[in-house]
């Protein structure tokens, strides 16, 4: 009998179990649309060098305000730059920024969080600074990270990351210290088995799911952060197209061409609205309460 | 045995189900909930609707409320009718006219049905208001007046408090008084008693009976307590996969049951006779628990309380092959002894020696090559095995600990499986694929798979229908046979300790009353805690296994250590 | 009562104490010359060492950290390094406008989305509850700032129902007052609106599986009595929470919506401070608003027991 290899479960199995629809219940089509348009927008963000009429830093002072026509499709910008070009090359950095955000985050956040749910002793000092960093509303503490350490993307998407690890480090440790008075937690204690093995094996499994749905979120809030950090002047240079950057760029003239702050704000509310649809349905899929019903 | 003797000869029929079906709602093709129901009560009668979980009871009670959950379950057939008043056909304005001033209910769960952000007066005054003219202060009075008659002492306080500020036999007056104050012609029962002590449960049976015949309402009562059935039922039908298999007078169903479902049920409920201890073997003692304290809080420095003492003075050993039962209601300590003795938790003071050393004071390190000593099987079979762990893992995860090989841990794992009756395929299996009982067969694979010397079972079988408990206990009698293990055997069920144990422990508020042999203490209890334990057993004077009256007590005594 | 409103009391003292701390280091610990950073590329020596001299950047760290942190404690959070005037003053000329709009947003805020929350509850999975969820979906995904100027766009340019920007305090007339406030309000309260009503319907629905709603249907109570009197009440204290919690949202709000319509309040103050460096009043700022929001949330936590009985201090 030597095939326990063979018969583990692999990641995937492990994540279509925890997300595994109960019985009778029906999703609905409202999820595949979302991750449909998801899918759509990130692509066409990501290949969009491929695909542009246009440069999108390259300024023409001849061009300068042009209404959409067949050469402009959205029309262009005060420095003559074609918007339809700059909206499509901005979702890179925009969605780069989300993801990368979510991820530091929850990577910082499920470490700080296991330590806080499992060491008494942590827990305290640990909570205490969590407290004091939820206290500090996100935006300043973004734009006060930005400010100081300057424009580059590694720094907006650390300030955008800072404000989000608290939350990450209560939901982790809320999940391990629920998880850790699990009689089957207390089954593994009598079985000798040691605690960092506990750790890993028994209650980090529990904060996985959670996590994704979380890290979705973030990741959505991010994307959002990095609109309103530019918009007020402290996102990433603004020698980068992001949608944040067109959209603080158009402010001024908002009257005059008000597609500058509405095309980018469309597509960056459209993809973060998809990834919100996404995070509530896994979350739903995770609610006890719909597990309950297949019994 | 004394059964209920009331004449209903020409008692008027009250109430009648007729052809019941309910089903999954939006889901025609789907088995039904309940498959062509049929009973009827007349006034004053209580009708026992027993069976196991999932046998369909509930539904029964919720569609006579109108209150069947809308987006699951649904009435596809049949007719309910109180008195003149068809339910299946009520609108929902008149449904909510006809609860509690026709048909009332009371549920299972004391703690969680009343409002806790409302006083009870108000919640019981609230049922006038909705369903009467009274002034406030008629409502009031009339409110304090069922209060009294549900015995709730000292009146006036009770109707300003909150339902936290009671005691589970309190809240479950309230709910009876709330139920019974329109004095509506049907009462429904929902395992009113399950969720509390003995003696508490005995004082509300009482107290149900006193006000079905002050009002001479009809009693639907719904439980899974054979014990229960035999105290109160006039009438009895026996519920099995949402079809009635059977109903009868009490005494018939008892003495005579027609159908083999009803035989198997009774002949699955333990015996309060205990069964013979066996012989002592003279071995030393596997556990021995010396002067053992627990006292939680306390010791913080900023609180003032003294903490809670849950284990004092507790002394006791087991040897090996035999079984210990510690049996009291709760909040008696049984389970805080239990954890101590698994160092689960740190005791305060005493000594704990397993196979020889003192566990008590070990730190984790220290602790962790005794663990195979002893292991433990937990009450809810839902939470005890990780769900994303195989069978297999679970299995060996003890001794791969303890240095085995995977594949001899893997080996020995199957070879466990089907010690306990389950396929040795159940290995790759995850632990939803399997039902309650299966899943308390794997847990005490899973401990004896250590080998241990003492094996705790912390309410092991509380949270299982009776006839897969019976074949738990079954099992965990033939493994320590098999293997000599001393057992610690904790319970509330006096009929499960009866049937297990060799000696008794009775705890109550933390300390120990009575310790001895187990045909002593439960044939002839010298403390009068124990005694009204067995007293407030319900049913303790009928062996259903056998369809008869227990025989006299003093017959067994002779078996005995 | 009083003596946990005490312990409650001290046990802010290490969060903002925390805070502190973190603000004071968030300059001092950017890599390079915190003077070079505040000061900009352009500056002089001079300009620098005036700077270090203002802030005692020449001192070991624990004694900067000490005076600034005495110095705070008697109310001194230093002078602007831009227009030489006194930090508080600043702050304190700029208090009106943003409390007054923070105020207005929270009034409509709880009143639409409590409502909002509990209908789709009790009508679960019904269109109103998707209506009501899509609103709080969508409220969450569009930026303030676009809210902003959409509202614009269509009450102020194409309706011209209101002014488009600027602020006039309720002193200048009220009519003045709320025609300029209502869209920073309304721009504000979407992303509230959206979190409160979540929060209520999540709860709600959490309250309305409990036994003892079953046990008011069983009595036969009014629906509506269901609902508001047993269901709400029991709802309230994680619809309380996330009023509380999310204040710093409101916050963060109010700093992009001061921007987009003009608003001289303290959350364009920050955001000038900010891009401008000046550190004292980013400073007093970030302490400022973590001080409001520690308060706020302690009378959300003092407040629960008005609503549940088994919580009492």
């Amino acid at each position: 009998m030597a095939d326990i290899p063979t018969s583990r479960p692999s990641a995937f199995h492990v994540l279509t179990g925890i997300f595994a629809l109960p019985k009778g219940a029906r999703l609905g089509a409202g999820p595949a649309i979302a991750a449909l348009v998801l899918a759509i927008i990130v692509m066409a963000s990501v290949c969009a060098p491929l695909y542009v009429p246009h440069d999108p830093l390259s300024m023409d002072a001849m061009s300068r305000l042009k209404p959409p026509s067949g050469e402009f499709w959205l029309g262009t910008d005060p420095f003559g730059r074609d918007i339809f070009s700059r909206v499509m090359t901005g979702g890179r950095v925009s969605l780069l920024i989300g993801v990368g955000a979510a991820v530091v985050s929850v990577a910082i956040g499920l470490a700080i969080g296991l330590v806080a749910g499992f060491f008494r002793t942590a827990d305290g000092i640990i909570m205490r600074i969590m407290d004091s960093l939820m206290a500090i509303p996100a935006i300043l503490l973004a734009i006060a990270l930005v400010a100081l350490n300057g424009p580059s993307l590694g720094s907006v998407i650390i300030a955008i990351t800072i404000p989000e690890v608290p939350r990450v480090v209560r939901l982790v440790r809320s999940v391990v210290l629920t998880a850790r008075e699990e009689p089957y937690v207390e089954a593994a204690i009598a079985l000798g088995s040691s605690m960092p093995k506990i750790l890993i094996q028994h209650l980090l499994p529990n904060t996985l799911a959670p996590l994704i749905v979380q890290g979705t979120y973030i990741c959505a809030s991010a994307i959002l952060i990095e609109a309103i950090l530019s918009f007020l002047g402290a996102g990433v240079s603004t020698e980068i197209p992001t949608w944040g950057n067109i959209m603080a760029e158009g402010r001024t003239y908002f009257q005059l061409k008000p597609g500058l702050i509405f095309w980018p704000g469309i597509l960056l509310s459209l993809c973060i609205l998809c990834i919100n649809l996404l995070g509530d349905t896994a979350r739903d899929l995770l609610d006890p309460r719909m597990k309950k019903r297949e019994g | 045995m004394k059964f209920s003797t009331k004449d209903l000869s020409r008692a008027e029929q009250v109430f009648s189900i007729t052809g019941l079906q309910v089903g999954l709602a939006g889901q025609p093709d789907a088995a039904p909930v309940l498959d062509r129901i049929d009973l009827q009560i007349r006034a004053g009668e209580t009708h026992c609707l027993v069976g196991e979980s999932g046998s369909g009871k509930s539904v029964t009670s919720l569609a006579t409320m109108g209150l069947l959950p809308k987006d699951a379950l649904e009435v596809t057939g049949g007719r309910i009718q109180l008195k003149e008043v068809e339910i299946t056909a009520a609108s929902p304005s008149r449904m909510r006219d006809l609860r509690a001033k026709r048909v009332a209910m009371i549920f299972q769960e004391p703690m969680t049905a009343l409002n806790p952000v409302l006083r009870v007066g108000a919640q019981i005054e609230e049922v006038l208001n909705m369903h009467t003219d009274l002034s406030a202060a008629e409502a009031k009075a009339r409110t304090l007046d069922i209060m009294e008659q549900v015995h709730l002492p000292d009146v006036p306080r009770i109707y300003q408090a909150f339902p936290h500020q009671l005691s589970g036999g309190q809240r479950q007056r309230i709910m009876i008084a709330m139920a019974l104050v329109l004095e509506p012609d049907l009462l429904i029962a929902d395992e009113p008693t399950t969720a509390l002590d003995v003696t508490t449960q005995l004082q509300i049976l009482k107290l149900i009976a006193e006000m079905q015949q002050r009002h001479g309402t009809a009693v639907l009562f719904i439980t899974h307590d054979m014990g229960v059935v035999a105290e109160i039922a006039d009438t009895v039908s026996v519920m099995q996969k949402g079809r009635i298999v059977e109903t009868a007078p009490i005494r018939e169903l008892l003495t005579d049951p027609q159908m083999d479902y009803t035989r198997k049920l009774l002949q699955a409920v333990p015996n309060l006779t205990p069964r013979p201890a066996r012989p002592v073997n003279g071995a030393d003692a596997v556990l021995d628990v010396d002067n053992l304290q627990m006292t939680y809080g306390g010791t913080g420095w900023f609180s003032r309380s003294e903490g809670v003492r849950a284990a004092r003075d507790v002394t006791f050993d087991i040897a090996p092959g035999r079984t210990l039962g510690i049996v009291g209601e709760s909040g008696s300590g049984k389970s805080t002894v239990a954890r101590c003795i698994m160092r689960l938790i740190d005791p305060t003071g005493g000594r704990v020696c397993v196979a020889g050393s003192d566990i008590a004071r070990l730190s984790r390190r220290q602790l962790q090559p005794h663990r195979k000593h002893f292991q433990i099987v937990f009450q809810d079979p839902y939470r005890s095995l990780n769900p994303r762990w195989t069978v297999a893992r679970s299995l060996c995860e003890g001794p791969i600990n303890f240095g085995q090989p995977k594949a001899q841990a893997l080996e020995h794992a199957a070879e466990l499986l089907e010690l306990v009756d389950l396929p040795r395929d159940a290995l790759w299996r995850y632990p939803h694929q399997f039902s309650g009982g299966q899943r308390q067969r794997i847990a005490i694979a899973r401990a004896v798979a250590m080998k241990p010397d003492l094996l705790v079972a912390d309410e092991a079988v509380s949270a299982l229908d009776v006839s897969v408990q019976a074949q738990v206990l079954d099992l965990l009698d033939d493994v320590q046979k098999r293997f000599g293990i001393a057992m610690l055997f904790i319970t509330h069920d006096l009929r499960v300790a009866a049937q297990i144990c060799d000696d008794v422990l009775v705890m109550q508020k933390g300390q120990v009353v009575e310790h001895g042999p187990a045909g002593a203490v439960l044939a002839d209890p010298q403390h009068s805690y124990t005694k009204s334990l067995i007293e407030a057993a319900p049913g303790r004077d009928w062996d259903f296994a056998n369809f008869r009256a227990v025989s006299a007590p003093s017959a067994i005594q002779g078996a005995t250590v | 009562m009083f003596g946990y409103i005490l312990r409650r009391l001290l046990a802010t003292i290490p969060v903002l104490l925390i805070v502190s701390v973190f603000v004071f280091l968030l300059l001092r610990l950017t890599p390079g010359d915190p003077a070079a950073i505040l000061a900009g590329d352009a500056a002089t020596p001079a300009q620098l060492e005036r700077i270090r001299d203002s802030l005692g950047l020449n001192d070991p760290l624990h004694v900067q950290f000490l005076t600034w942190f005495g110095q705070m404690l008697q109310g001194d959070f230093g002078t602007s390094l831009i227009s030489n005037t006194d930090v508080l003053d600043m702050v304190s000329d700029r208090l009106g406008p943003t409390v007054n709009i923070a105020v207005m947003t929270i009034i409509i805020s709880v009143l639409l989305a409590v409502p909002m929350g509990v209908i789709a509850a009790w009508r679960h999975r019904s269109w109103i509850d998707f209506a009501v969820m899509s609103f709080s979906v969508l409220g969450f995904s569009v930026p303030v700032f676009v809210i902003g100027y959409i509202l614009i766009q269509i009450f102020a340019i194409e309706l011209r129902w209101v002014p488009v920007q600027g602020y006039k305090s309720p002193a200048d007339g009220l009519g003045a007052f709320f025609s300029r406030a209502v869209l920073p309000s309304l721009t504000l309260a979407t992303i509230y609106v959206a979190l409160i009503a979540r929060m209520t319907r999540a709860s709600m629905l959490e309250v309305l599986g409990e036994d003892y709603i079953r046990t008011a249907r069983a009595k036969g109570v009014r629906e509506n009595v269901v609902l508001f009197r047993h269901a709400l009440r029991n709802a309230a204290v994680p619809i309380l929470t996330i009023i509380g919690t999310g204040f710093a949202l409101l916050i963060s709000g109010v700093v992009v919506t001061e921007s987009v319509f003009n608003i001289p309040g303290i959350g364009r103050l920050t955001v000038d401070a900010i891009l401008a460096r000046d550190y004292p009043v980013i400073q007093a700022m970030i302490l400022l608003t973590a001080g409001i929001y520690v308060m706020v949330n302690l009378l959300v936590d003092l407040s629960y027991s008005l609503f549940d009985p088994r919580i009492r201090y």
